[in-house]
């Protein structure tokens, strides 16, 4: 037992040796920590409240009272940005754990059995290639958006939730994970496709293993390097994405406060002397984010590629 | 080969129905009423059930997708909504002609910019000038439209008042230059990134050892020896971004007041203009499958290995 704790810190050990040569992936990592961070705390960090106005204090630019300086209805833009991380955090870890527990599940049945399963679900996959994926996720999210808040009207208790903004973020995630899914079942197909050649998978058959065994203990594991690469990639995907659907005036709507939508909001102060921190800052914010979880993808694949 | 093609042409129709299938269903039971943005919130409720009977869209969701497929298949795309009388397919090819002149310039200069970076970057492997291209080339890829536009558009029209902040005049103006900069900087950081990383594994291939040690030039080596070889993967993105030449920005081409393919989509959005919607997403799927089919069959005259069956 003792020996195990200890194979396990070495091999965390030598994890972290090979993925901090990257000193991109570090710097990453470091971001995307801060996010997640500002996220869960934004109660605590944001100075004011997201949706209090003032309407003495207009268009301010940064100063003491508002480090960030404040938009066109008063409300600081510090606190906005704040609890725009926290939408984040909401939604780039899950649209995409939903999208990639959809692409490895069809992927893994598609790659393993072959045959009309693989026919299907790759057809299937094909379709929504074919789309245009941003406007079949306006749409999706058009569609389910009535229902979903009506459905969660249903839920007394889940009244505070609705007007929190919390179906728009759940509308904003059903539409990016039915989208996201078809790329990652392709990568998974293709790495099981490869993999159910090797020998080891044909022993582990041969000595009468049943699919799913062989599927968790010796095509799984195998494959899972391209696959955290992907998931850390499409965290900043979704939250390109977010923005690209508020742009449309779908997903985020105000007052709940998003990167995305804050870029939305403020741009028509594109050519205002507030511009740099109104409106570049949430939009470099996007950037820095999408930077960040590539330069940690990055670095996991050098980590954890063999060799 | 002719059965390989002909195999994977005979997908396309039921891709289209399927594709259709879907839009139409995504568009009847969305929200928004075409009629009532058409006539006002407020419209008489029998006048409305009087244009969606002049419209047929009180029949069956069945009978209208039938409808829609009959005619679809005999060239008639039905008409636009938003644009009363105006025929769908008329009004598409206008808009089409503009986001493709658009795109062609962008991808021309995604090109001419990233493929001479990414050569330089790989022969610089390692010292300033590689690290310098590799830093910009992260920035392009991770710097969204939406971010760059507004920048872009502050620096070169509020404060510098060097070009106008949108419009479109044709690709020899100087409203095309703003958009084409924000929108080429992510294909070309792409180009950049395929081909630096092809050229160094093209560079450390037995032939351009051989190459050198029969003492050719350098310059022949790179180009003859090395170039050739390192292009052929960057086939793929320039062949599928040809596919994605006739989808348009919708964001961008809004932004920039471009008035392309994307900007008639996102109008035709916001009036629940479906025939619009559906033949939009019609010409893309046929433009994705179309671009593959080209990729894959271009492969094989490019690299003999391949074999399709």
């Amino acid at each position: 037992m003792a020996g195990e704790k200890v194979e396990q810190r070495r091999r965390w050990r030598e994890f972290w040796r090979r993925f901090s040569r990257n000193k991109l992936a570090v710097v990453g990592l470091g971001l995307v920590f801060m996010m997640f961070f500002t996220g869960i705390f934004a109660p605590w960090l944001a100075p004011y409240s997201y949706t209090d106005q003032n309407l003495d204090a207009v268009e301010q630019m940064p100063s003491l009272a508002h480090p960030l300086g404040t938009d066109e209805l008063g409300r600081d833009q510090l606190s906005r940005i704040i609890w725009g991380a926290r939408t984040a955090v909401i939604i780039a870890p899950t649209a995409t754990f939903f999208g990639v527990s959809l692409g490895l599940l069809f992927g893994l049945l598609a790659g393993y059995y072959r045959g009309w399963v693989e026919t299907v679900i790759m057809r299937f996959a094909d379709i929504l290639f074919a789309f245009p994926g941003i406007l079949l996720a306006i749409l999706i999210a058009a569609t389910v958006q009535g229902r979903i808040e009506a459905w969660l009207k249903g839920f007394e208790a889940l009244e505070g939730f609705v007007k929190a903004g919390f179906a728009q973020v759940l509308v904003v995630i059903v539409a990016l994970s039915a989208v996201g899914w078809p790329g990652m079942a392709r990568l998974v197909r293709g790495q099981v496709l490869s993999l159910r050649e090797e020998q080891f998978v044909e022993a582990a058959w041969a000595i009468g293993a049943r699919p799913w065994r062989v599927i968790r203990h010796h095509i799984l594991p195998n494959a899972m390097v391209p696959i955290v690469v992907s998931v850390s990639m499409s965290m900043g995907g979704a939250i390109v994405a977010e923005a690209g659907l508020s742009f449309m005036g779908i997903g985020i709507r105000p007052p709940t406060p998003s990167w995305g939508a804050l870029i939305i909001d403020n741009y028509s102060f594109w050519r205002s002397p507030a511009a740099p921190v109104l409106l570049w800052l949430p939009a470099l914010i996007v950037g820095a984010m999408v930077a960040a979880f590539n330069f940690v993808g990055d670095g996991l694949n050098e980590a954890l590629s063999p060799g | 080969m002719i059965t390989y093609i002909v195999r994977r042409l005979l997908w396309l129709p039921f891709l289209l129905l399927i594709i259709a299938f879907t839009t139409f269903a995504l568009g009847l039971y969305g929200p928004g009423d075409p009629v009532l943005v058409m006539l006002g919130q407020h419209a008489n409720p029998e006048a409305a059930d009087r244009v969606r009977h002049e419209l047929g869209l009180d029949r069956p969701f069945l009978v209208q997708y039938a409808d829609y497929v009959w005619k679809a298949i005999h060239g008639d795309l039905g008409e636009s909504l938003k644009y009363r009388g105006q025929p769908v397919g008329r009004l598409m090819v206008n808009r089409l002609a503009v986001t493709v002149q658009f795109n062609a310039v962008v991808m021309a200069v995604g090109l001419a910019v990233g493929i001479p970076l990414g050569i330089l970057a790989a022969l610089n492997r390692n010292n300033l000038i590689d690290y310098f291209i590799v830093l910009l080339t992260v920035a392009g890829i991770s710097l969204p439209v939406l971010a760059l536009a507004p920048i872009a558009m502050w620096f070169l029209a509020a404060r510098f008042h060097l070009l106008p902040s949108g419009g479109w005049d044709g690709i020899f103006s100087r409203q095309i230059i703003m958009p084409t900069l924000v929108l080429s900087i992510g294909p070309a950081a792409v180009f950049v990134r395929q081909t630096r990383a092809n050229m160094l594994e093209v560079l450390g291939q037995d032939y351009v050892r051989t190459a050198r040690a029969k003492g050719l030039r350098e310059y022949t080596v790179i180009v003859a020896h090395a170039l050739r070889n390192a292009l052929i993967p960057l086939f793929t993105i320039f062949g599928l971004m040809l596919g994605g030449l006739v989808g348009g920005g919708i964001i961008i081409e809004s932004i920039f007041g471009i008035p392309g393919i994307g900007r008639l989509v996102w109008d035709a959005f916001t009036a629940r203009d479906y025939p619009v919607i559906m033949a939009y997403t019609l010409l893309v799927a046929v433009a994705y499958t179309m671009a593959n089919l080209f990729v894959d069959v271009c492969y094989r005259f490019v690299d003999p290995r391949i074999h399709y069956g």
